[in-house]
C-alpha cells in the first residue's frame, strides 16, 4: 500500500515533471496565461499519459525492443488526436485559447518518457497510479505558473476579479516574457526549499547521534 | 533478442501495423462520434458573430463570390477554386438585414481578423467583431472592447459611387477626438497600430467586395425571400 | 509590407513571432544547448536544415491527406513521415557526406520529435502557405531559433564567470535570461505595421 501511494505522490512533489525533471517546458511556458487554460491543458495532458501508459503497459510484451519508440509515438499521437477531438466538441473558445499546443502534446518529452521508463516495465495497476501522478504534477505546475501569471497579469483568478478597481494590471505577466520571469521565480523558490531540507537534513542527524 | 533475425521482423511488423491499426480504428471512432457536435459548435459560433454585426438578422445564408464575380449560395457554387465567402442576414420575414464579411490584415503582433457588417440599405459598416488576434493586453487589444472605438461601426459610412464600382470615400483612420466625417475611424491613443491595421483592413476589403456585392445584391435578396416562402409552405 | 509576401514570411517567423522566445516551440534544446557557442551554432545549423526537410514532407504529406479527405490522420502521419525522412536524410549524409554528418549528426535524432519541428508543421497547414511560401516560413523560423540559441550561449558563457548565489545557477537564472531576451524581442512587434 505504501508503495502504491509513494508511486502516485512522487510524480507530485520529488519528482515533478516540471519543477525537478525540467520537461515538457514548452506547453507550460505557453498555455500558463490563465488558470483555465492551465487547467485545460492540465487535464489533456494527464488524459494522454493515462491513456498512452494503460496501452503501453498492456502491450508492451508484445512490442519487440527495436521498434518499441516508433510503436510509442503511434499509441501517443492517436490519444493526442482523440483529445483534440474532444476539446473540438466540448468548447470552441477553449480549443482556440489553447490553439496548436493541444496537438503539440504529442512531442512532450513527458509522455514518451513515462511510457519508456515507466509503463513499458511495470503492470498495468502501477502504470496507471503512476500515470495518474505524473498528470497531477504536470497540471499543479501549471496551476502555479497560471495562477501567478492570471493574477498579476489581469488582476483576476478565473476570470474572477480579485484585486479592486484601483489595481493597475502587469500586462507583461500574460505575454511571453512573463512566462519565463515566473517559471525561473518558481524554480527559485524549488531551489531555496531544497537547498535548505539538505542543509538542515546533517544538523538533525547529528543532533540523533547525540 | 534470442529469436532468430527473420523471426524478429516479422514480430517488429506485427506490432507496427498492430499500433497502426488500434491506433486508427481509435482516431476513427472518436471523428465519427465528435463530428456532429463540432460542426454544431462551429456553426454557433460563426452564426453568434453574424448575428452580432448585422442587427436584426435571423437566419443566414453563406455565399461564395467565384473568380468571375457571380454570388452563389454555399454548396451550389461549381467551379474549380473556392471563391471568397459572405455570409448574408436576413430577418424573419426573409428580407435581407445585411451581410457578413471577415477581412484580416496585419496588426501589431499577428495577424488580426475580423468581421465585419455591410448593410446594402444603409449603405454603411454596422458592427465589426475581432475573430482573433494576437495584440498586447492592455493595448493593443482594445480594438476588442473600447466602447468609443466600437461605436465607429455603428454606422461607418461606405456609400459607393453612382456607377457602383467604387467607394465614394476610402475608409481612414484619424487621431482620437478628431473625427469629423462618417467614413473616418476614430482612432485609440496607445493602439494606434492596430485601429490602424482595422481600418486598412476593412478600406481593402470594401474597396473589393462592395461594388462585387452591388452587382449581386437582387440574387442574394430573392434566396431570402424564396427560403422564407419555402418555410411559411411548410408551415402551412 | 503584404502579410504573404515572402520577406515578411522569413521575417515574422525570425523576428516577430521568434519560435523560441514568443511562441514557446523548443524550449528544451534553447535551455539544454545553449551551454557552450560552438555547439548552439551547430545545433543552430541543424535545426534550420532539419526545419527545410520538415517543411517540404509536411507540404507534400498534407496534399495527400487533404485529397483523400483523411486529414484526421494528420498528427499521425506529420510524426512518422517527418522522423523517418530525417532518418533518411541522416543516412544519406553519412554515406556521402562524412563531414557534414561529423559536425551536425548527432544533433538530428534529438531534433527530430522537437516541438519545433512539429509546430511549424502545423502552422504552415493552418495558415494555408504555398510551398515557396512554406520554405520562407521554415528559413525564417530556423533564422530565428539560431539566433536565439546563439544569443542565449553567448550571453550564458560570459555568466559562468559572473559572481552568483548557488542558488539560482543552472535553469532558474537561463529561464530569467530568456525571459529578459524575450522582452527585447517584443521591440520587433510592429515591424509589419
Amino acid at each position: 500500500m505504501k508503495e502504491n501511494t509513494d508511486t502516485f505522490l512522487k510524480g507530485l512533489w520529488r519528482e515533478n515533471p516540471v519543477f525537478v525533471m525540467l520537461l515538457g517546458m514548452c506547453p507550460v511556458l505557453a498555455v500558463s496565461n490563465s488558470v483555465i487554460n492551465a487547467l485545460a491543458m492540465g487535464l489533456a495532458t494527464t488524459f494522454v499519459l493515462i491513456g498512452s501508459s494503460t496501452l503501453v503497459s498492456l502491450l508492451s510484451r508484445f512490442i519487440p525492443k527495436q521498434v518499441r519508440i516508433a510503436t510509442y509515438i503511434v499509441i501517443i499521437a492517436t490519444f493526442v488526436t482523440v483529445v483534440d477531438y474532444l476539446i473540438q466538441a466540448i468548447s470552441l473558445d477553449l480549443y482556440r485559447a489553447l490553439g496548436a499546443f493541444i496537438q503539440l502534446i504529442v512531442v512532450n518529452c513527458m509522455i514518451l518518457g513515462r511510457a519508456e521508463a515507466f509503463a513499458s516495465k511495470n503492470p498495468l495497476g502501477k502504470s496507471l497510479l503512476d500515470a495518474l501522478g505524473m498528470g497531477a504534477g504536470f497540471t499543479l505546475a501549471l496551476l502555479c505558473l497560471g495562477s501567478v501569471r492570471e493574477l498579476l497579469g489581469n488582476g483576476s483568478l478565473l476570470g474572477v476579479a480579485i484585486f479592486g478597481a484601483g489595481f493597475q494590471p502587469w500586462p507583461i505577466m500574460i505575454l511571453p516574457p512573463g512566462g519565463f520571469f515566473v517559471l525561473g521565480g518558481w524554480l527559485l523558490l524549488f531551489a531555496w526549499l531544497q537547498e535548505r531540507r539538505t542543509a538542515r537534513r546533517p544538523e538533525g542527524g547529528l543532533a540523533h547521534a547525540d | 533478442m534470442t529469436e532468430q533475425p527473420r523471426g524478429t521482423s516479422i514480430r517488429m511488423i506485427r506490432a507496427l501495423s498492430g499500433a497502426a491499426v488500434l491506433s486508427g480504428f481509435l482516431i476513427v471512432f472518436v471523428y465519427q462520434a465528435t463530428l456532429p457536435r463540432i460542426a454544431e459548435n462551429r456553426r454557433r459560433a460563426l452564426e453568434q458573430a453574424i448575428f452580432q454585426v448585422v442587427p436584426g438578422a435571423q437566419h443566414r445564408i453563406t455565399f461564395v463570390i467565384g473568380p468571375d464575380g457571380q454570388a452563389q449560395p454555399e454548396g451550389q457554387a461549381k467551379g474549380e477554386g473556392l471563391g471568397i465567402m459572405v455570409y448574408a442576414g436576413y430577418d424573419g420575414d426573409g428580407k435581407l438585414a445585411g451581410i457578413a464579411i471577415e477581412a484580416a490584415g496585419q496588426g501589431y503582433q499577428d495577424v488580426i481578423r475580423i468581421l465585419y457588417g455591410y448593410s446594402p440599405q444603409k449603405e454603411c459598416v454596422t458592427g465589426m467583431i475581432v475573430l482573433d488576434s494576437r495584440e498586447t493586453p492592455g493595448l493593443g487589444d482594445k480594438i476588442e472592447t473600447d466602447e468609443r472605438f466600437l461605436k465607429n461601426f455603428e454606422c461607418l459610412d461606405v456609400r459607393l459611387n453612382q456607377q457602383q464600382t467604387a467607394l465614394l470615400h476610402s475608409i481612414e483612420s484619424v487621431k482620437r477626438g478628431e473625427k469629423t466625417q462618417a467614413w473616418q475611424i476614430d482612432a485609440i491613443s496607445g493602439a494606434t497600430i492596430s485601429s490602424k491595421a482595422v481600418s486598412k483592413m476593412l478600406d481593402e476589403s470594401t474597396r473589393q467586395l462592395l461594388p462585387l456585392l452591388a452587382a449581386n445584391l437582387k440574387r442574394i435578396r430573392e434566396a431570402g425571400e424564396e427560403v422564407s416562402r419555402q418555410d411559411a409552405k411548410t408551415a402551412k | 509590407m503584404p502579410t504573404d509576401s515572402l520577406p515578411f514570411i522569413f521575417l515574422n517567423a525570425c523576428l516577430i513571432n521568434n519560435f523560441v522566445l514568443s511562441t514557446f516551440l523548443g524550449i528544451c534544446p534553447f535551455l539544454g544547448v545553449s551551454g557552450k557557442l560552438q555547439t548552439a551554432s551547430r545545433m543552430g545549423l541543424a535545426v534550420m536544415f532539419v526545419m527545410l526537410v520538415a517543411s517540404t514532407c509536411a507540404y507534400g504529406i498534407n496534399f495527400v491527406l487533404v485529397a483523400f479527405e483523411v486529414e484526421y490522420l494528420r498528427l499521425i502521419c506529420y510524426i512518422a513521415v517527418i522522423a523517418s525522412a530525417v532518418q533518411l536524410v541522416e543516412m544519406l549524409m553519412k554515406k556521402y557526406s562524412p563531414a557534414l554528418f561529423r559536425s551536425l549528426g548527432i544533433y538530428l535524432p534529438l531534433i527530430t520529435t522537437n516541438c519545433a519541428i512539429l509546430g511549424l508543421a502545423l502552422f504552415q497547414t493552418f495558415r494555408e502557405y504555398d510551398f515557396l511560401q512554406c520554405l520562407a516560413y521554415a528559413l525564417g523560423a530556423g533564422a530565428g531559433f539560431s539566433l536565439a540559441l546563439i544569443i542565449m550561449a553567448g550571453l550564458r558563457e560570459k555568466l559562468e564567470l559572473a559572481d552568483m548565489p548557488s542558488l539560482a545557477r543552472g535553469a532558474a537564472v537561463s529561464l530569467m535570461l530568456a525571459g529578459v531576451l524575450s522582452l527585447a524581442f517584443m521591440g520587433f512587434a510592429g515591424l509589419g505595421g
